[in-house]
């Protein structure tokens, strides 16, 4: 059964090829068919894998299917080939289930564009893409699914092409993540100039007894895959370019900058995972630049006035959180809340979506308000992404996953009471602008017409992730509620546990919930006040801190930092140097020849005379020459 | 025989096309297409036979003997891939020209043809005085196509793409030369031909000398930074099919020309230049790149992405394994077809807006979605997507390269980040943006969309099943690096332990270590005196 | 009588004469003078090779004088020609008016 697993990218993949090459000869219904049944068709076949998988592992909890030798050359044959294990499962059932219901959404929310096929082509592209990336078995071909993606990205930010603002979004995305994919293909050259391979579960066995623990390769390895996975993921210093990628389609946003694509470099970490476990200051780096993104990405998410802007630092924030796990060596609970998050914040997005689908454009947070009774639907499905996203206590499944990566965080030998706190810092902000997020676009004044109702599939689709959003965390509950572990010993048949539970901890355990509890409570609180009642107490506070806002409003001025030390010495050098100083240099030789020209040419003067007074000259230094030699 | 058809036919096919063009510039068309296709067709068979061990095919005819100068050509599976390219864009650069070129139809198939014939020549000569031969006959023609049929600025680039190949010409003639006599110094056998010049016994010296001859000449074909600046200005003053040909098929007549002569020639003096050489090609894809970035002009731009593209070459090469080497002669088939649509791409919009400036270009998305999406896939071929064929030459460089010199290797690597830049600014001026009022354009027609076509299935294929591109190239490199790895190893060594491989002119005291020491000792001393010229 | 006259006499003669004729054609403007000294020169070196072919008693000098003489003929009729055309077309025989083929 296994060996359909070549179906999952490839289903995609032949949409695709369909779309682009039926183009507006296929109508708009047909369309829809092609693109969502053949993502669909790859979720059914991802679901039976993970119950067969649950039900009854394949030796070993991998399944390997080479599909044919792709380069085969003595000093490295690559095939091209799938591998299926519970962590790409783990994967693959998000971007398949999730990317189906986005399908399904965009079908409705993109029915106005007249772009309806290429949409779709794009769409699905991504999906095989994703799916090559997670099921890839070797380095390069991880590779192409993952710059795939990066491409998919590239034209979904910019589908809206007309405005050139798209596309300077959009290729700002491409080249930032270029730099970070830079990195990993030199960490791929090194692996393999010191293990000769690039398969991956042949790195990963043969490091350790190649490496020493600690070793200089095995940090360098690990820090230049880490290179990437900043850069795909937007983490700290690469994450400037996921809030201007909101420029996409809200779709877009929702599957491929919030629930799949950005986390891609969460998922190469836990694959590479021996590397790192090599190396400890480099999961210490990850540990450290989870936890500086997950707090300044908050931050920067409380001030934003656009709703799309708010959840993509909010995704940067919440990818924090699963670094910060991995740097810790929780690999389950980076996972688990991979997974969630994917859930929650697909809802959040795609009910943004609504919303501003319903508000004409409108995308500006202050213009909002109102819509609890005019958009119900919306308004409850939103209400239950945000208090994922805030993980508020018991009832939503953020709360149990960010919990248990809590817990990992506090016992884990690399974390540590001061990650943890960063964490229930980030964790109060998160709260904070949730609370936030849901006070300004549904309570309050309405200040914008509504112009338009979600539709049937669009309700459709903000329910289930509801559901899921709200029932998913039952999977895996802390060990003191009830020992549900499905997942992480789901996770565990591929990755082997870091973080072993030490017993007679329960006090402890009790202790930190609570105390997490009441932060989430109390941030919640606090923002439902100052954006409710309290409106005129955070004026005032605002007006105090204008500086501080706008520092923030603009994340940090990261930018700024870009654009003034790489952006404009590169486009400035470019202008200098348009005209090629090279060239000029050739231009140095054919001056120096016309100037011996213009030397010798004052020889050739055309006198009879002078000539033979230079053929007597000649002939007499050379009788001379001869006579005294 | 069929290796003698391979030249004669286009040679031929430009004769018929030049005195049937007289009459109907449609025959002229016509003949040049069938001749070419005729070679493809000879040459394709071969392709199954590319694992057989020496060379799949040689042709032999005396020509002056007195000088041990004989007609020898030979084709191995490194000599095919590149044939084969090199007829089929020939045949999609007559196939773009269909329009676009309508004065002296037959004279321009002519010099096209008399072009590709120059090109396949060097291919397949193995006589280094006959490969001379064709490497000038390449030059010639091209001087015509670029002066007679080219843009406003043709004229300088017609002569300055002559001079720059010229002079690098006359540098290759005197290596060539210097080391025949130097054969026939040590062996007394005076000839010209590879196979026996391929064991040469040469002063340390000499080598390096010679190979710096060899070196430059290919240099600047290929075209490597410093000697890049005559190919902007060639690029883009050449008519469409001109453009192709020089992009897709001259330039690499340099990168074959180093793998099949330099290293193997003199593997120590390439072993202690390699440095330099590789950081003369991490050069190029920098600088290229960052040129590329700064154009106004869409041929222009292409042409400097060209130097970025082929610096991987000069980088793989010198790496001398074989990785780096597969990925060297993928790179150059694989950059043939991305850098060749590129430039129909570009002619197919100079046809309908009669301009190159990128200002004048944006939002053709509207009105040419076919064209659109072929610049697009062409624009990722170009940036090195991987699944493309542009990645797995640029990616087995670089893995071979960073084996080789690992600084090198990760500046190189920063080349990808700068390919972005520039190849997604193309697709945003030309393609994306709003549409340019002025500018009305009509999508592909099937003949342009059809020649793209191919180059689009190519790089696809090339991309996710590049195994007959390496199997066909396995054995050549194989039987190269059987050759000269040992030597070129044991240089490296020498030189990454401090120890000078080479000391430039000190004849009294030659105690270096490339000397071989069966070599007799007045054969060495004759040898260096003829290499200080 | 004549082997009385040493050789260097003759040769001294010969190169007087030679650099007269040189001085000639460098000095003059006027072509037929030019063409005069030119003789003069092939003059002088006929006359070395007849003092050279005498002092060795060789017929190899006589008979290269009798080339020089028949090419000096062939030279003045051409130059003659040359200096007709060349006076039709300026109206002088001064030779630096023919200075057009300067660089």
């Amino acid at each position: 059964m296994y060996d359909l697993v070549w179906l999952l990218p490839a289903l995609p993949f032949a949409g695709f090829l369909v779309l682009t090459l039926g183009g507006p000869r296929i109508s708009r219904g047909a369309c829809a068919w092609i693109a969502c049944s053949t993502v669909g068709i790859s979720t059914a076949i991802m679901l039976a894998f993970a119950v067969g998988f649950l039900i009854h592992p394949p030796a070993e909890h991998a399944h390997t299917l080479t599909l044919w030798r792709w380069i085969p050359l003595e000093a490295v044959g690559i095939p091209f080939s799938l591998r299926l294990d519970t962590l790409s499962q783990a994967m693959a059932s998000v971007i398949t289930g999730v990317g189906f219901l986005i399908h399904l959404y965009s079908t409705e929310y993109m029915k106005m564009d007249p772009d309806y096929n290429r949409f779709f082509a794009y769409l699905n592209l991504f999906v095989g893409f994703m799916l090559l990336l997670v099921l890839a078995d070797n380095f390069v071909l991880l590779l192409v699914g993952w710059e795939g993606v990066g491409l998919c990205s590239y034209l979904l930010i910019g589908f809206w092409y007309r405005d050139p603002a798209n596309g300077r979004a959009a290729r700002k995305a491409f080249v930032v993540t270029r730099i970070g994919d830079a990195a990993l293909l030199i960490g791929i050259f090194l692996i393999f100039a010191e293990l000769g391979t690039l398969h991956i579960p042949e790195v990963l066995a043969l490091a350790p007894e190649r490496w020493e623990l600690g070793s200089g390769v095995a940090l360098a390895a690990a820090l230049l895959i880490l290179g990437g996975a900043v850069g795909k993921s937007a983490q700290l210093p690469l994450q400037t370019w996921l809030p201007d990628a909101m420029a996409g389609p809200t779709p877009v946003s929702a599957l491929i900058h919030a629930a799949t694509m950005v986390t891609a470099g969460v998922y190469l970490i836990a694959r590479t995972h021996g590397l790192f476990e090599l190396a400890p200051p480099a999961m210490q780096t990850v540990a450290v630049i989870g936890s500086v993104t997950l707090f300044t990405a908050a931050c920067a998410a409380l001030v934003q006035r656009d709703i799309k802007r708010v959840l993509a630092y909010s995704t940067i924030s919440q990818i924090g959180y699963m670094f910060l796990a991995l740097g810790v060596g929780a690999w389950a609970g980076a996972l688990f809340h991979f997974m969630t998050h994917a859930w929650f914040k697909a809802l959040l997005f795609l009910a943004a979506g609504a919303v501003i689908n319903a508000l004409h454009h409108e995308q500006d947070l202050f213009r909002m308000g109102g819509l609890r009774k005019k958009l119900p639907l919306v308004f409850w499905t939103f209400l239950i992404g945000a208090a994922c996203l805030a993980a508020l206590p018991l009832v939503t499944s953020g709360f149990y996953s960010k919990e248990k990566l809590l817990w990992d965080v506090w016992i884990s030998p690399y974390g540590g009471p001061w990650f943890w706190a960063v964490a229930m810092a980030g964790a109060f902000v998160t709260a904070l602008y949730s609370a936030r997020l849901v006070a300004l676009v549904f309570f309050g004044p309405a200040r914008t017409q509504v112009s338009a109702r979600p539709g049937g599939r669009v309700g459709f689709v903000l329910v289930i992730l509801a559901i899921w959003s709200l029932i998913g965390g039952g999977i895996e509950l802390p060990h003191t509620f009830a020992h549900v572990t499905v997942f992480s010993d789901f996770v565990a048949m591929t990755i082997p546990t870091l973080v072993e539970l030490p017993p007679g901890l329960d006090a402890q355990l009790w202790t930190l919930l609570a105390v997490a509890s009441v932060i989430v409570v109390a941030g919640a609180t606090l923002g439902a006040w100052l954006y409710g009642a309290g409106a005129p107490a955070r004026e005032a506070l605002a007006a105090r801190t204008g500086a501080v806002h706008r520092f923030l409003m603009n994340g940090w001025e990261f930018d700024r930092l870009y654009d003034t030390i790489l952006v404009r010495p590169y486009v400035r050098l470019a202008e200098w140097n348009r005209a090629d100083g090279v060239d000029k240099a050739v231009f140095l030789i054919t001056g120096l020849t016309r100037a011996a020209h213009v030397a010798i040419q004052r020889t050739q003067h055309g006198q009879l005379r002078r000539y033979a007074a230079g053929v007597a000259t000649g002939a007499v230094i050379i009788l001379l020459i001869m006579l005294f030699q | 025989m069929i290796l003698f058809w391979l030249i004669a036919l286009p040679a031929l096919g430009g004769v018929f096309a030049l005195l049937a063009g007289r009459r109907s510039p449609e025959a002229a068309r016509w003949i040049s297409i069938a001749a070419l296709a005729a070679g493809f067709a000879l040459a394709i068979p071969y392709l199954g036979r590319a694992t057989e061990t020496g060379w799949l095919a040689e042709f032999s005819l005396p020509w002056i003997p007195r000088l041990g100068i004989s007609f020898h050509l030979a084709m191995d599976g490194l000599s095919l891939l590149l044939v084969l390219l090199t007829y089929l864009l020939g045949i999609l650069s007559v196939v773009v020209s269909w329009r676009s070129i309508d004065r002296r139809v037959g004279f321009f198939h002519f010099n096209m043809l008399w072009i590709l014939t120059g090109t396949i020549g060097v291919f397949i000569a193995t006589d280094l005085f006959l490969f001379f031969f064709f490497w000038e006959l390449m030059v010639l023609p091209m001087f015509l196509v670029i002066g007679i049929w080219g843009h406003e600025n043709r004229n300088y680039a017609a002569i300055k793409f002559f001079i720059f190949t010229q002079a690098s010409g006359l540098l290759l003639l005197v290596a060539i030369v210097g080391l025949a006599f130097a054969h026939f110094h040590t062996t007394g056998v005076l000839t010209f031909h590879y196979d026996e010049l391929l064991g040469a016994e040469l002063t340390a010296v000499a080598q390096m000398w010679l190979m710096l001859g060899f070196f430059v000449a290919f240099a600047v074909k290929v075209p490597a930074f410093p000697f890049h600046t005559w190919l902007a200005d060639a690029h883009s003053e050449a008519p469409t099919g001109g453009s192709v040909i020089l992009a897709g098929v001259l330039l690499k007549t340099g990168g074959y020309g180093l793998i099949r002569f330099v290293v193997p020639l003199f593997p120590e003096a390439s072993a202690a230049f390699a440095p330099y050489a590789m950081a003369m090609g991490v050069a190029g894809i920098l600088y290229g790149a960052k040129l590329a970035f700064a154009q106004s002009d869409l041929k222009r731009l292409i042409a400097y992405t060209s130097i970025s593209h082929m610096g991987f070459i000069l980088l793989g090469v010198f790496s001398w394994n074989e990785l780096a080497l597969q990925g060297s002669v993928v790179q150059m088939i694989c950059h043939g077809f991305s850098t060749g649509a590129l430039f129909i791409l570009a002619g197919c919009l100079y046809d309908r807006i009669h301009t190159r400036d990128l200002s004048r270009m944006g939002g053709f998305r509207d009105q040419a979605p076919r064209m659109a999406a072929l610049g697009l896939f062409f624009a990722m071929a170009s940036l090195g997507l991987p699944g493309l064929g542009n990645f797995i030459g640029e990616f087995l460089v670089l893995v071979g390269a960073f084996q080789a010199s690992v600084p090198l290797t990760v500046l190189a690597t920063l080349g990808v980040v700068a390919a972005a830049v520039y190849s997604l600014w193309i697709v945003q001026r030309v393609f994306h943006g709003t549409p340019h009022s002025s500018s009305r354009i009509t999508d592909l027609n099937l003949r342009e969309f059809g020649a793209l076509a191919v180059l689009l299935i190519g790089l696809l294929w090339f991309g996710l099943y590049p195994k007959p591109l390496l199997d066909t190239a396995d054995k050549p490199l194989r039987e190269l690096r059987n050759h000269a790895s040992e030597r070129f190893e044991r240089a490296t060594e020498l030189r990454r332990h401090g120890e000078a491989v080479f000391r430039i002119p000190d004849p009294g005291a030659q105690t270096h270590p490339v000397r071989r020491t069966d070599a007799p000792e007045t054969h060495r001393h004759s040898a260096a005196t003829i290499a200080l010229p | 009588m004549i082997a009385e006259i040493p050789m260097e006499h003759g040769l001294l003669i010969a190169a007087v004469l030679f650099c007269l004729g040189l001085l000639g054609l460098l000095v003059r403007r006027n072509l037929i003078i030019m063409l005069i000294s030119v003789e003069i020169m092939l003059n002088a070196a006929g006359l070395a090779f007849i003092v050279a072919g005498a002092h060795w008693g060789q017929p190899d000098g006589q008979v290269m004088f009798i080339f020089i003489l028949t090419m000096a003929a062939a030279e003045v009729a051409v130059g003659l020609a040359v200096i007709l055309q060349f006076y039709w077309k300026h109206h002088s025989l001064d030779a630096d008016l023919a200075s057009t083929m300067k660089g």
